[in-house]
């Protein structure tokens, strides 16, 4: 098992303490009807194996990207806890690693996972040169060469077939399809275990994103990452991902392999996603 | 023993028709053992096909056990088994062909062959030599090799479907009307395929509509009826 997600909640606002019963898919709202919180994420559990592919599919404002974001450590949750394989205290323990400080977090957020953001300037510091950005995330995973460093920049850059010869130019001088595979190339640097995508090819034109996505496939098979997808497109679910989770105001509707998702879905939600597709 | 199916029945209930709950099928149990081909066969709308996604867990059954021997002599249930261990099956033992061929329309016929061998660690020119000679013996002619699949025939893409799917045979292979649009002669390369797989020991099961090639190539037969 390489993540353990265990009874994850997030709530936005102050909870009245009962945000988390008053809420979810029956209730069909993730706003508390006492204390007006917004419930991102309620009471959700799930495990990924080492090199499955998720994907979570929902409508806007489930909780997809929180959820990725909380597996991230770029938010806390409420209540939950995650394991991650071999991240454990001294003593051998397994450790929550929203119990874990900072610095034993870094090295899950510097090796062991990466984070793909729709928008790359989230991913990505503008103010770097394009090889800067991929250099920060190989020198934040331990390696000081300057030689070694710069060799992978140029050499990841080749990979997504970004010009090399462009290195030392900035995020904001190359196009969007390319911005996004400079933040690639800087994700796949320090070869994490885990690869977190969120909306990773919305906004791009349709042959740039089936090239962006039979690479990161590639990339995947190759290098044997995990990976997690949120994606609105089911297109993209089916053509990437081997397990689909399905949200709702913040919960776990269902979970299944993706092609019984997409031909033998349980739930009511599920069944009219699938049957919205074009 | 390779499968054994014991009581599946499946229920569509449809949530978003007012809860109109439609029968797939219902007490189905039969076995195959290894190198053995068992036909099914029976009206369309049956639920042939659906028994065969039972088995490869597109479907969710709602009762029954599907019984799986593995390689290493543990037996798992393919009904309630964890997804994780559904995906390692389906990666190194059990191989569906469906009677459509789904690949994207940026691969070529041979590419498509070959994917399945160079997953398996083989290397690209052997896969494609291999890829080649399999699609020649299944009469597609040399001058497709290099294009994209989608734009052949029906029965072309179901011959590449077929290669797809026979190159690196998985020991339980599910066939999806693996004849249906094909004429006399390729249904009958298909067929030897076919029977070189069961010398192969490799289990299949098979939906067939015409009895002569049932009579053919399977050793069994199991026969489903429509719900009254």
């Amino acid at each position: 098992m390489l993540l353990e997600i265990q009874n994850l909640s997030k709530v936005y606002g102050v909870s009245c303490g009962e945000c988390l019963d008053l809420t979810g898919v029956a209730d069909d709202s993730c706003i508390c009807p006492v204390c007006d919180s917004v419930v991102a994420m309620n009471r959700v559990s799930l495990s990924l194996d080492g090199k499955e592919v998720l994907g979570i599919v929902g409508e806007s404002g489930s909780g997809k990207s929180t959820l990725l974001q909380l597996i991230y450590q770029d938010q806390c949750p409420d209540n939950g806890r995650i394991f991650y394989n071999g991240f454990c205290d001294r003593h051998g323990v397994p450790l929550n690693i929203f119990e874990a400080s900072v610095s034993e977090c870094s090295v899950l957020r510097n090796k062991e996972m990466s984070m793909i953001y729709q928008n790359p300037r989230m991913g990505l510091n503008y103010l770097f040169s394009a090889g800067g950005n991929i250099a920060e995330k190989i020198i934040g995973a331990g390696e000081r060469s300057y030689e070694v460093v710069r060799n992978r920049v140029i050499e990841l850059m080749g990979r997504l077939e970004l010009p090399t010869s462009r290195v030392d130019n900035y995020p904001d001088t190359f196009s969007g399809g390319q911005q996004q595979r400079i933040q690639i190339a800087k994700a796949l640097s320090s070869s994490p275990k885990l690869l977190l995508l969120d909306e990773p090819t919305t906004g791009l034109d349709l042959s740039v994103q089936a090239k962006l996505l039979d690479l990161i496939k590639e990339l995947q098979k190759e290098m044997g990452f995990a990976m997690i997808i949120v994606s609105h497109d089911l297109g993209v679910i089916n053509h990437l991902t081997d397990v689909t989770m399905v949200m709702k105001h913040g919960c776990l509707v269902e979970y299944g392999l993706t092609d019984q998702i997409l031909e033998d879905p349980q739930q009511p939600y599920t069944q009219l996603l699938v049957s919205s597709i074009l | 023993m390779k499968l054994d199916v014991r009581q599946i029945e499946k229920q569509f209930v449809l949530h978003n028709r007012g809860g109109v709950r439609v029968t797939g099928f219902s007490d189905i149990s039969f076995n195959v053992a290894r190198g053995e081909l068992l036909a099914l066969v029976g009206p369309s709308g049956a639920g042939k096909s659906s028994v065969l996604k039972a088995i490869y867990r597109t479907y969710l059954v709602n009762g029954g056990s599907i019984l799986f021997h593995r390689q290493d002599g543990t037996v798992v249930d393919l009904a309630v088994c964890t997804e994780s261990s559904v995906l390692e099956l389906r990666q190194r033992e059990i191989g569906f062909v469906t009677q459509f061929l789904k690949v994207l329309p940026r691969i070529s016929a041979l590419q498509a062959v070959a994917a399945p061998l160079l997953e398996l660690g083989e290397e690209e020119d052997a896969a494609r030599r291999r890829a080649a000679e399999l699609l020649a013996f299944l009469n597609i002619r040399e001058e497709l090799f290099d294009i994209s699949p989608l734009t052949f025939s029906g029965g072309e893409q179901q011959r590449v479907n077929i290669a797809r799917g026979v190159i690196a045979p998985k020991e339980l292979l599910l066939l999806d009307e693996p004849t249906a649009s094909l004429d006399e002669e390729s249904s009958s390369r298909v067929l030897k395929l076919l029977g070189n797989l069961k010398k192969q020991n490799i289990a299949m099961i098979g939906i067939f509509h015409d009895q002569r090639k049932v009579d053919q190539v399977a050793d069994h037969c199991y026969r489903i009826l429509r719900e009254a």
